[in-house]
């Protein structure tokens, strides 16, 4: 089995293609019905409800998902697991889009969108700002990301020179691609402790920080999980279980010690009635873990996450679960009195939707273009 | 061993994430500022003749709302983008009653409060809303801001509002009518007070002025002053029975928009505040992290070691990959 990854080629305008693109036609036209008359012209948001989904979804649920980079990264090369390297240009791919269209999302979300270049003039940045902090990291991180893939167009484009000049320094660039989401992941729970009383207390406490770093983790492994099941369906990539599986062992870590801390701190602050209480926030908070813990219990066993069926609805159900936590954080959980109520209007769905499927369309382009999978030999001779 | 070390480290980082207590006390709550000025809205004098309404309209150039099936006069609901100053009524029962919690009303003035550590403030990542270190009015400037609204969740008493109809939106709140300070002047809606309910002044003497009224005997007829607390001008009233508790005075740290009232703050909508502000709370979290950028530098630096280590190993390990290649072509 050769480590070497290889662009799949074939025919680019499938119909997976052009139905995504399809969608993308539809929100390029609320989006510039956003820039035309504004962002109440397109959303329900409101001064109640300030951030819809576009930062729930495309932001903080949507770079949780664009955490198999990271951890991905993480794994081989700072704990130098090397057998995960197959892995990692495709999670690096789909994070680098996944962290993309979540900068395109802000830079849509915010309203004064010609005055971002303050984030970079030193005598405005507020460093006491979460919020400074999360928008760094996370505008450098789109960066890095591109970095990190870069070697995929040295080879494509044989840029030899340039190759090597990235090599001697890439080691920092992945470094870097490593900091930064531990920061910035953590830094997105630390945003709403400033909401104070306005969040739940299921939600709101000292630990989200840490909670939303172990979310983004788990999250992130899930994410290679579930991707790297269906791209190896959908192009004939050949079995993955064994080293996914694999995965799946690590994540039971993670998760278990998420679960602890997650109830142990509910437990401490007296809110367990509350979340047993059978209100719809109780249930919400039930059901974000029932979540996890149905793919804690898949992952727990051997012969479960080497079924490649149950692998799947593990990773698929601590998606879910993750996404409903934080989800749960920014808007569910969040009520700021005075009777304000937010729903998603459908141009702000329609763009969400566009975004994601950019996103797809641009994974099958660039998987076909760039070398981007490790094709086993047994596949090779196929083609 | 370095790998061992390296993970050490980072647990190590996770625990003291999850240090409630001491954290919090690594940022104390701001102090107010030596020359802070504010209002004190006492809602026993307030009669609700609105006449602060329109005036704050014209000294901040804000569009006047029309409501329901009439186009011919201002009256908003809410605070919202073109409205910075509202007076509400809370009324129960057969409302009858002026100060009074059953079958009564009573009015209450919405407005920023300029708190003492302001949530706004804290959030804003370009500093476009800043406290004055003299006057401590929080001042909003559109030049920086880039409508990211973490003002608007951060702060507790819901004031920063947004033009979510304009095409390149502001956010909009009272800034204590700072132009008109600066020229000598008083803010617009106690100027046209002419009860004295809203009262302009130094904030340590509007907290003077708090406890004078605490200590007055209901019943008992007493100066209250008008406009401003420096004004000179007084009206004669009888005294209320006030709460015994002056709203903004400790909620969150303090604001230096403080209230008055002969019933319970919560009837207002007015929540119930611990002294210490969430400010605090959060940036207790960023500043244990975060001060002076140690930590993630230190970690950075160990990634960095353990990345360029390794890559020395793989590419070893590569060059040996393509040198078999090379062999079996």
């Amino acid at each position: 089995m050769s480590h070497e990854p290889k662009a799949l080629g074939g025919r680019i305008f499938t119909r997976t293609f052009c139905i995504c693109m399809f969608v993308v036609a539809i929100a390029g036209y609320f989006v510039v019905k956003r820039l035309v008359f504004g962002i109440g012209s397109v959303t329900n948001l409101n001064d109640g409800y300030p951030w819809g989904i576009w930062i729930s979804y495309d932001v903080v649920v949507g770079t949780a998902f664009a955490c198999g980079g990271y951890v991905m990264a993480l794994m081989v090369y700072i704990m130098n697991r090397g057998e995960y390297h197959p892995l990692v240009r495709p999670a690096l791919l789909a994070s680098m889009f996944g962290y993309t269209l979540a900068g395109v999302s802000v830079f849509l979300d915010i309203g004064r969108y010609l005055n971002v270049y303050n984030l970079y003039l030193p005598w405005q940045m507020n460093f006491h700002s979460v919020m400074f902090e999360v928008a760094m990291c996370i505008g450098t991180y789109i960066l890095v990301l591109w970095l990190e893939f870069t070697p995929a167009f040295v080879e494509k484009w044989g840029l030899k020179n340039f190759g090597k000049k990235l090599n001697k320094v890439i080691f920092a660039i992945i470094a870097l691609g490593v900091l930064l989401p531990t920061m910035h992941q953590s830094s997105l729970g630390t945003m709403m402790l400033m909401a104070g009383y306005k969040l739940n207390p299921l939600w709101h406490t000292i630990a989200l920080p840490l909670l939303f770093l172990l979310t983004a983790v788990f999250m992130g492994f899930a994410m290679v999980i579930f991707e790297a099941t269906i791209s190896s369906r959908v192009y004939e990539l050949g079995d993955e279980t064994s080293i996914l599986s694999r995965i799946g062992r690590i994540m039971v870590y993670v998760l278990g010690f998420y679960l602890v801390i997650r109830f142990q701190n509910i437990f401490m602050r007296g809110l367990m009635d509350e979340a047993f209480s059978g209100s719809f926030l109780g249930n919400m908070f039930l059901l974000e873990n029932l979540m996890l813990i149905i793919g804690l219990v898949i992952l727990a066993y051997p012969n479960y996450r080497n079924n490649p069926r149950l692998l799947f609805i593990a990773a698929t159900a601590i998606l879910i679960g993750g996404s409903l936590y934080r989800f749960n954080t920014y808007i569910i959980g969040f009520d700021p009195g005075t009777g304000w109520k937010y729903f998603p209007s459908i141009g702000e769905q329609m763009i969400t939707y566009g975004l994601i499927a950019f996103e797809i369309a641009m994974y099958t382009l660039f998987v076909k273009i760039f070398p981007v999978f490790s094709v086993q030999a047994s596949t090779e001779s196929n083609n | 061993m370095k790998r061992r070390d390296f993970i050490k480290g980072a647990a190590g980082g996770l625990a003291l994430l999850t240090l409630d207590s001491k954290l919090v006390d690594a940022r104390m709550v701001e102090a107010l500022p030596p020359d802070a000025l504010g209002i004190l809205y006492d809602s026993t004098l307030c009669v609700g003749c609105n006449a602060c309404m329109p005036a704050c309209k014209k000294a901040n150039s804000m569009n006047p709302e029309m409501t329901g099936d009439q186009e011919l006069w201002d009256n908003p609901q809410d605070l919202s983008a073109s409205t910075l100053n509202i007076i509400k009524r809370f009324s129960s029962g057969s409302g009858e009653h002026k100060d009074q919690e059953e079958d009564g009303y009573a009015f209450i003035k919405r407005q920023c409060l300029h708190c003492v550590d302001p949530s706004c403030v804290t959030a804003c990542p370009v500093s476009a809303l800043t406290k004055d270190k003299d006057t401590g009015i929080v001042a909003y400037n559109k030049d920086a801001c880039i409508g990211c609204r973490y003002c608007q969740v951060a702060c507790p008493y819901n004031i920063p509002k947004f033009e979510w109809d304009d095409p390149y939106p502001e956010i909009v709140k009272c800034e204590l009518c700072s132009h008109l300070i600066a020229k000598g002047d008083i803010s617009a809606c106690c100027s046209a007070c002419p009860t004295g309910a809203s009262l302009f002044g130094p904030v340590t003497k509007l907290r003077d002025e708090t406890r004078r009224r605490l200590q007055m005997e209901p019943g008992k007829r007493y100066k209250f002053p008008v406009s401003s607390i420096d004004s000179g001008k007084w009206h004669e009233f009888e005294a209320p029975e006030y709460e015994r508790h002056v709203y903004g005075r400790d909620e969150l740290g303090g604001t230096q928009v403080m209230y008055m009232s002969a019933v319970p703050f919560e009837r207002f909508g007015l929540p119930g505040f611990p002294k210490e502000s969430f400010v605090s709370m959060a940036s207790g979290i960023q500043y244990a992290i975060y001060k002076g950028m140690v930590y993630p530098l230190v970690v950075l630096a160990g990634l960095i070691f353990m990345a360029n280590k390794h890559k020395n190993s793989d590419e070893t390990e590569q060059s040996a990959s393509s040198h078999d290649q090379g062999e079996d072509a």
